[in-house]
């Protein structure tokens, strides 16, 4: 419904020497799903309550469907924002919370109830209606706070790590509902995580910020198959992307690319290497084989990630022979990290 | 040895609850005694009362109802028991009204000297009235308040104010920012958000400072007796020992009628809010 995009953003936090948000520009397409990225203390947050009006820049621009909204308070930016803690308010029951912001937009009580009836069934907790968030679950009280996003019809959805507060198997149902809420509503979404996972899942595109900058904006393909510097490819994937040093280049790989002889198809530009694996993390789905890779450059410590479908026969503290498939290197600058050529090994 | 069987532990039980209740309606009794006796007092002839061989907690002879009948119509005691109501209406809305906003900036917004102006704030009520009352009075004589009840209306809050400030900080500490931000975003201004959610997520704490600016007007006897001499500006506290205590006469019946008469009110309101009372000084202890 609307493009959200910010132009040489900067905020500086009074006493703090670094920039929160450095330069910034970044602008989402027409109903995207964007999500903010990065380590805590990256600037994600705070981009996104620069976004939401609740900090002001020291420097650049804020445009939400094309209208300048720097200065302007958040109430005046048709957004609506569900905080990490869900701030409910706890003196109100769940009907009262959605309904709070029709209030204040000075809507008649009965077109309130009609809304609030609309929006509990949209995320169905009709029957949670009349309860207190004290007595409403991690799952229930984040769907009370989207109901009330909802229910101001905003430009805008800014979610700052929504997920964060429910335990793991919570986390991937609610995934499951808010990528449907949104598919659903189709309102441009803003999303910040430091969770890959989510981010990966949940994504039309993703933004990867480190140190107030984004380091890569793409699709999640992208950014994961094609990272444009060692930051983004060792902070996305579990394990992360293997550097290994040769000469003036550094040689990334992921840990899946690096498997036993004889498993994978080797491309023309193929390496073998020699691997001596230290020890070996059976996780169930896959293993995990950390040991050192030589021949590539230097000696290196790298992990290789085996699904459970290869069932090849590893054995610890021995050196076998394994392959990287040409595609599937990387090659990045030493000096800044970023993307370079790519090479012969 | 053989564990104690259930009825052993039973019994235990018992004797241990009649113990404890024990304990507490001794207590009870011990902090009632001086309103009891009071209340005794109160309504005896003074031939009962100024008899050493007479039991002092009985009537020995008839009560009489001759010294709270004194207590209203010899005396001002209608106007002390207005004056104070109005002024500790008064202080508790100027206190109110000074406190909220002044522990919300100083709780919420980042102001550079937030933390010094804070300490500033509680320094002045380290300063002990008997002391600051002489720097005081020529202020009170500058406003041209001097033997007036408005007098103890604008000097009152200089001790409930700096309290309150404190009190309440510690409150709006404790409530989530996210909260408010929230209200923000819904639709609200920072007032509206503050009015909204903060204001009646602190009720405890408004309680608090309700009952202490009252009871402080009500009990505060310095200020009283040094800028009210005129018996129609006379406040209770003040009021009723200098008119009920002529030359070395003490009115002891009616003093103790207008002790009674003006501690049950308080008990009562007291006992009502005591829950929200104790959250509102413990919270805002525990999260300042």
């Amino acid at each position: 419904m609307a493009i959200v995009e910010v132009r040489h953003l900067t905020k500086k936090f009074e006493g703090n020497a670094t920039f929160a948000v450095d330069d910034l520009d970044l602008a989402t397409t027409e109903d995207e799903y964007l999500v903010l990225l990065g380590p805590s203390g990256c600037g994600k947050t705070t981009l996104l309550r620069l976004i939401a009006g609740l900090e002001q820049p020291t420097s650049g621009e804020v445009l939400i469907g094309g209208e300048p909204m720097v200065g302007l308070p958040p109430r005046a930016r048709k957004i609506a924002m569900v905080f990490q803690s869900y701030a409910l308010y706890p003196h109100k029951t769940a009907r009262k919370n959605i309904e709070f912001p029709l209030k204040a937009s000075g809507m008649e009580p009965g077109d309130r109830a009609k809304k609030v009836e609309w929006a509990a069934e949209l995320l169905g907790i009709t029957r949670l209606l009349d309860r207190r968030p004290r007595h409403l679950s991690g799952g229930e009280r984040q769907r009370v706070a989207l109901a009330r996003a909802l229910v101001r019809e905003p430009d805008v959805f800014l979610l700052d790590e929504p997920l964060s507060n429910l335990d793991a198997k919570l986390r991937a149902t609610a995934r499951d509902d808010l990528k449907q809420f949104q598919d659903r509503v189709g309102t441009t979404t803003i999303y910040v995580t430091h969770d890959q996972v989510e981010a990966m899942g949940l994504g039309d595109r993703i933004a990867v910020m480190s140190e107030g900058r984004i380091r890569q904006l793409g699709t999640p393909h992208e950014v994961y198959h094609d990272p444009a510097d060692t930051f983004v490819a060792t902070f996305l994937g579990s394990p992360p992307m293997n550097i290994v040093e040769r000469d003036d280049v550094l040689v990334g790989f992921r840990p899946e690319s690096l498997l036993p002889k004889g498993v994978v198809e080797p491309d023309d530009d193929a390496v073998s290497v020699p691997f001596s694996v230290h020890r070996v993390e059976n996780l169930g789905s896959e293993r995990h084989l950390v040991g050192t890779v030589s021949g590539i450059g230097a000696d290196t410590r790298v992990i290789a990630m085996l699904p459970s479908t290869v069932s090849v026969e590893v054995p610890v503290d021995e050196t076998a022979e394994f392959v990287i498939r040409g595609a599937d290197l990387r090659f990045f600058d030493k000096d800044t990290g970023g993307r370079t050529a790519r090479r012969r090994l | 040895m053989e564990a104690p069987s259930a009825a052993t532990w039973r019994r235990r039980r018992r004797l241990g609850r009649v113990g404890l209740y024990t304990l507490v309606v001794g207590f009870a009794l011990f902090a009632a005694f001086p309103f009891l006796w009071g209340a005794i007092t109160a309504f005896k002839a003074d031939q009962d009362l100024y008899n050493r061989d007479n039991n002092p907690f009985l009537f020995n002879i008839e009560p009489t109802m001759q010294h709270v009948r004194l207590l209203f119509e010899g005396t001002a005691f209608n106007t002390f028991v207005w004056n104070t109501l109005v002024v500790a209406l008064l202080v508790v809305a100027i206190t109110l009204l000074a406190s909220l906003p002044a522990a919300y900036s100083l709780a919420r917004l980042n102001l550079r000297w937030g933390g010094a102006m804070a300490i500033a704030i509680f320094m002045v009520y380290l300063i002990p009235p008997s002391l600051l009352f002489i720097s005081l009075s020529r202020m009170v004589s500058f406003l041209g308040l001097q033997d007036s009840r408005w007098a103890l209306v604008v000097l009152y809050p200089t001790i409930t104010i700096p309290v309150s400030v404190w009190l309440l900080m510690g409150f709006f500490k404790g409530i989530p920012k996210d909260i408010e931000e929230q209200a923000m975003v819904d639709g609200y201004s920072r007032l509206g958000a503050f009015v909204r959610t903060v204001l009646p997520l602190s009720f405890p704490g408004m309680v608090a400072v309700i009952v202490f600016s009252a009871t402080l007007s009500a009990s505060e006897f310095i200020y009283a007796l040094a800028f009210v001499s005129q018996t129609s500006q006379k406040t209770i506290s003040v009021g009723v020992p200098t008119e009920l205590v002529r030359g070395d006469v003490f009115f002891w019946q009616s003093l103790q009628a207008a002790t009674l008469l003006v501690a049950i009110p308080i008990a009562l309101i007291f006992n009502a809010f005591l829950k929200r009372f104790i959250a509102g000084f413990t919270m805002g202890a525990v999260k300042g």
